[in-house]
């Protein structure tokens, strides 16, 4: 099986066709995922930064992970929601772009991740669970965002 | 005084040439400087949600300041380095750029607005420091910052486009303004 059939129906789609057509949506849409991408990566930095130790030692992990919780969740879901757009409005040209089947399976990766073993060890009481998992957890976390954005600005290059 | 000779000597200097020309250089530099916007937009953001009190309303702001203060200085000079590699690669264009002028304009307004800040409310940190909604002055350096810095990400993004580039004539005469287009006379004869 492959998804060829729906990306190329993707780009059939009204959404899409409009920002295409369009001389200035796309690069708005681009911009909007660009804050998202800042807002987003200094919350996944904080707290991973703290997981390693290198950051608010005095503060819990767990409080500090639920102060940037919203803040993460909402620019995830922004950076979501304009990335879908920009991907409707040339679904073929990334279908065979490489970066971007690197960024789409990083970004799989970083929210299974993020929503399920990093949610826990950071809500984990740290004296019980010890540093280490913690600080593993991070680099893995960093490793996939990075992923994520590497592969995100590759495309632009890949053309 | 127009900078565009000064920009059009560098064009010729044979780093911005290369660095132009190269495949991987250009990609990299432009790369860490998206980079730097987690760090030091990501972190700035942080902050100005600290101050207009919607965020990490327990910690003390002096805390929140400091602490993420020597990333924000890491994050700037990666920001800054990697800005001025990306002005080098390009510098004629970029120079005649609106939105690249727009960018340095707003940078500007971001930089008055740290200063008034510093200079202002947050010598009296000590007395807000553990409310969790800070005075009304800084909630306003933390609402002009996050709006300054949005906009210097849309100013950023733009200027890889060419609507308003000084080749692409017939253009309104402001926008040939704003870019400060070298424009031959044109008239009878």
């Amino acid at each position: 099986m492959t998804l060829l059939p729906l990306f190329e129906w993707c780009e059939t789609t009204l959404v899409g066709q409009t920002i295409r057509d369009s001389l200035w949506l796309f690069p708005v849409i681009e911009a909007l995922h660009l804050v998202a991408f800042a807002v987003l990566g200094g919350t996944v930095l904080l707290v991973d930064l703290r997981l390693l130790g290198f950051l608010f030692r005095p503060e819990p992990v767990a409080r500090l992970a639920e102060d940037a919780r919203p803040w993460q969740r909402g620019s995830l879901a922004l950076a979501l929601a304009s990335g879908s757009l920009l991907f409707l409005s040339e679904p073929m040209k990334l279908y065979y772009s490489e970066p971007f089947w690197v960024k789409i399976s990083c970004l799989f990766l970083a929210i299974l991740f993020n929503f399920t073993l990093h949610f826990r060890l950071t809500m984990a009481d740290e004296r019980r669970v010890g540093p280490f998992w913690g600080r593993l957890a991070a680099v893995v976390s960093l490793a996939l965002w990075s992923g994520v954005a590497w592969g995100g600005r590759w495309i632009g290059f890949s053309g | 005084m127009s900078l565009l000779p000064f920009c059009q000597w560098l064009s010729e200097t044979r780093l911005s040439v290369a660095l132009h020309e190269s495949l991987w250089v250009y990609p990299l530099v432009e790369s860490a400087h998206v980079w730097s916007l987690a760090l030091f937009v990501g972190f700035a953001v942080l902050l100005d949600l600290r101050l207009l009190g919607f965020s990490m309303r327990h910690v003390p702001a002096s805390d929140v300041a400091l602490r993420l203060l020597p990333w924000m200085i890491g994050g700037f000079v990666l920001m800054v380095m990697t800005g001025l590699l990306l002005f080098y690669a390009i510098p004629v264009r970029t120079y005649q750029s609106v939105f690249f002028r727009m960018k340095v304009i707003l940078l500007a307004l971001a930089g008055v607005n740290v200063f008034l800040f510093h200079s202002g409310v947050w010598r009296r940190v000590a007395e807000w420091d553990r409310d969790p909604v800070p005075p009304k002055s800084a909630r306003f350096a933390g609402a002009l910052s996050l709006v300054l810095w949005i906009a210097i990400i849309f100013a950023g993004r733009m200027i890889a486009y060419n609507w308003f580039d000084c080749d692409r004539q017939p253009q309104p005469a402001i926008v040939n303004w704003a870019a400060g287009c070298a424009l031959e006379p044109v008239g009878p004869e």
